[in-house]
């Protein structure tokens, strides 16, 4: 047996690899297409997975990732026994919950109110102008915020100001840092957000509508009855996929608006990330809880993707 | 659908009423960028003052004097422009031949490189690691590193090479009889025949350049190559913070909030020119970057 199962093999293997030579030959040409973006993925983006093990290390500039001593899990100890990073867990899921509950059913109201729109330029006005903040920078979000909630020169002050009540000082009050961030997040989004549902709605079986019509029913009940079961499948992809998401908190936007008398309701892990790694150069320590928020991100995800293929067959990519 | 006849009284109200909805949440959503516009010609004084609520109080170009003299806010425009061009056209340059070659099913290993690309969706390093990286490859503080770090992401990629996939083979076999290679495939077949899906991610790419603030703050600290939100953060900082700046103020044609207001301003201008002719694109554009089937 053993001789001749040798052969065979080797030969096998070397049509193999004259096969793949000859595929090379002939086909060389996309994988020079392909190259560029394989290489950047490496060197951007999986690069720093290897490096993610300081997580794992005590890091030092001098020594470099791969000669720093491993010390276990110490730096997660150390996370969690930090009053800090515990709060900054609470705040994450907190802003992401709250964000959720108030800022994703505007999308869904707003796309179906513009479908009950028949004048087309007053619809298309209004889309255009609602469309528009989700093409402006956070940082002018953020200007804008900022000076409209300033306590002397404000809008929102002057109006307050209208009916007897006293300039209150909004972005340094932590009770007022989340409505705030929320609100404008909602100011942001929702109009762009609705863009999807729209489109759903757009899809729907004219047919529904013309025999709702021919017995008679309300446009109101046409709305309840045919619309919003058509757009069911929809909505609940788009609630999964905010579940998914549940750990990337707008953190750029809290990065400009919160301030050390906020921290305590503004504080997300990424903000704490940010200033411990980057603002303090506690490198190790940081990269210990960004893999936490990754592995958590990762696991929300996947039970995302399996609901949502359980649910609707289709696969979020 | 558009038939008015086949609407009741009641409907007529509830149409009414809806269309008043709508108009506040649009007037709400355009009035914080009026606000801004009537507080960068008001007087330093009326901002201070909070007497500005909704056109110019005491009219003035001060605040704009002011901003359009700094240098430093003409270099960090100059800047923006050179990432936001720079930056898309890397990107277009990586993406779309990267994402034809994923479409192809004679690439070998192709599972493996589209779950390599799809992979960082699901799980990435986290800022600290990405950070190191870039400072270990010299890429702080250059043009190139700005450029190049951002250039790719998986979502663009899958979006167009779904929509490459989409082609029929029919299209490309003219092209093949005729002996086209590879490349002209690309260039004469998929990518006239692919314009939408191309528009959407060029469009994404220039809004998140034009945008993009956190990783500039944060990969820049020589001012002279910052883009213009980060200056425009840097002057909010430094305007709130210094005292003394503050003092000088009190004397001067514009307040912090004037200059901040003239930024903002300034940086939208360009957005809404280009605004109203890409508006019409991603309505469609959009869809083919929701849920795949």
């Amino acid at each position: 047996m053993q001789p001749d199962a040798a052969a065979p093999s080797k030969r096998r293997w070397r049509e193999r690899v004259e096969w793949l030579v000859d595929h090379f030959r002939a086909e060389w040409q996309i994988y020079v297409m392909l190259a560029p973006m394989i290489i950047w993925f490496i060197v951007f983006l999986y690069k720093p997975m290897y490096g993610l093990q300081i997580a794992f290390r005590d890091y030092s500039v001098f020594r470099g990732i791969a000669a720093s001593p491993w010390v276990g899990l110490e730096h997660f100890e150390t996370l969690f026994s930090n009053s800090q990073f515990l709060r900054a867990v609470k705040n994450t899921v907190y802003i992401s919950a709250l964000s959720l509950i108030f800022g994703f059913p505007v999308p869904i109201l707003l796309a179906l109110m513009f479908n009950e729109i028949l004048n087309e330029f007053y619809k298309r006005t209004a889309q255009t102008i609602v469309y528009l903040p989700h093409f402006i920078s956070t940082v002018i979000i953020a200007g804008i915020v900022i000076t409209a909630f300033s306590p002397s020169a404000g809008i929102v002050n002057t109006v307050l100001g209208w009916f007897g009540i006293d300039s209150i000082y909004f972005l340094i009050k932590p009770e007022w840092f989340r409505p705030i961030f929320i609100g404008s997040g909602i100011w942001q989004e929702a109009g762009f957000s609705s863009i999807v549902f729209l489109a759903a709605i757009a899809g729907v079986n004219p047919s529904l509508y013309e025999s709702a019509v021919v017995d008679g029913a309300s446009r109101w009940q046409m709305m309840w009855r045919i619309t919003i079961p058509s757009i069911m499948p929809t909505i609940i992809i788009m609630l999964i996929i905010r579940i998914g998401n549940l750990m990337e908190v707008g953190f750029e936007l809290i990065i400009l608006l919160y301030q050390p008398a906020t921290y305590q309701t503004a504080d997300v892990i990424n903000t704490f990330i940010y200033r411990q790694g980057l603002q303090s150069g506690q490198y190790d320590l940081a990269a210990a809880a960004g893999f936490f928020n990754a592995v958590v991100a990762f696991i929300l995800v996947m039970i995302a993707n399996t609901l949502s293929k359980r649910y609707s067959r289709t696969s979020l990519w | 659908m558009a038939n008015m006849n086949l609407y009741s009284r009641g409907d007529k109200l509830f149409v009414r009423i809806n269309m008043a909805l709508i108009g506040i949440f649009t007037i709400s959503t355009l009035y914080p960028f009026i606000y801004i516009a009537a507080v960068s010609f008001s007087s330093g004084f009326a901002a201070r003052a909070g007497t500005v609520v909704l056109t110019p109080v005491d009219l003035t170009l001060a605040a704009y004097a002011r901003v359009l003299s700094e240098p430093l806010f003409w270099n960090s425009y100059g800047n923006t422009f050179i990432y936001t061009f720079g930056g898309t056209l890397t990107s277009l340059l990586i993406i779309i031949p990267g994402a034809y070659a994923l479409s192809r099913p004679k690439l070998l290993g192709r599972r493996f490189w589209n779950l390599m690309v799809a992979f960082t969706m699901w799980f990435h390093a986290g800022m600290i690691p990405f950070w190191l990286n870039i400072r270990d490859l010299g890429l702080l503080d250059t043009y190139f590193g700005i450029i190049i770090a951002f250039a790719c992401n998986a979502f663009n990629i899958i979006l167009l090479r779904n929509f490459f996939e989409s082609i029929p083979r029919s299209f490309e076999e003219a092209a093949r009889m005729d002996g086209a290679n590879e490349f002209q495939v690309l260039w004469k077949v998929f990518i006239p025949l692919s314009k939408p899906a191309i528009a959407t991610i060029t469009l994404f790419c220039i809004v998140s350049r034009w945008n993009g603030f956190f990783w500039a703050m944060v990969l820049l600290t020589d001012e002279g190559k910052i883009p213009l939100q980060v200056y425009l953060r840097h002057t909010i900082e430094r305007l709130s913070d210094d005292e003394e700046f503050s003092s000088t103020l009190l004397d001067a044609p514009y307040s912090v909030e004037t200059v901040t207001a003239a930024i903002i301003v300034c940086s939208i201008i360009p957005v809404l020119i280009i605004y109203p002719f890409v508006q019409r694109h991603f309505s469609k554009g959009i869809l083919l970057g929701g849920v795949k089937e």
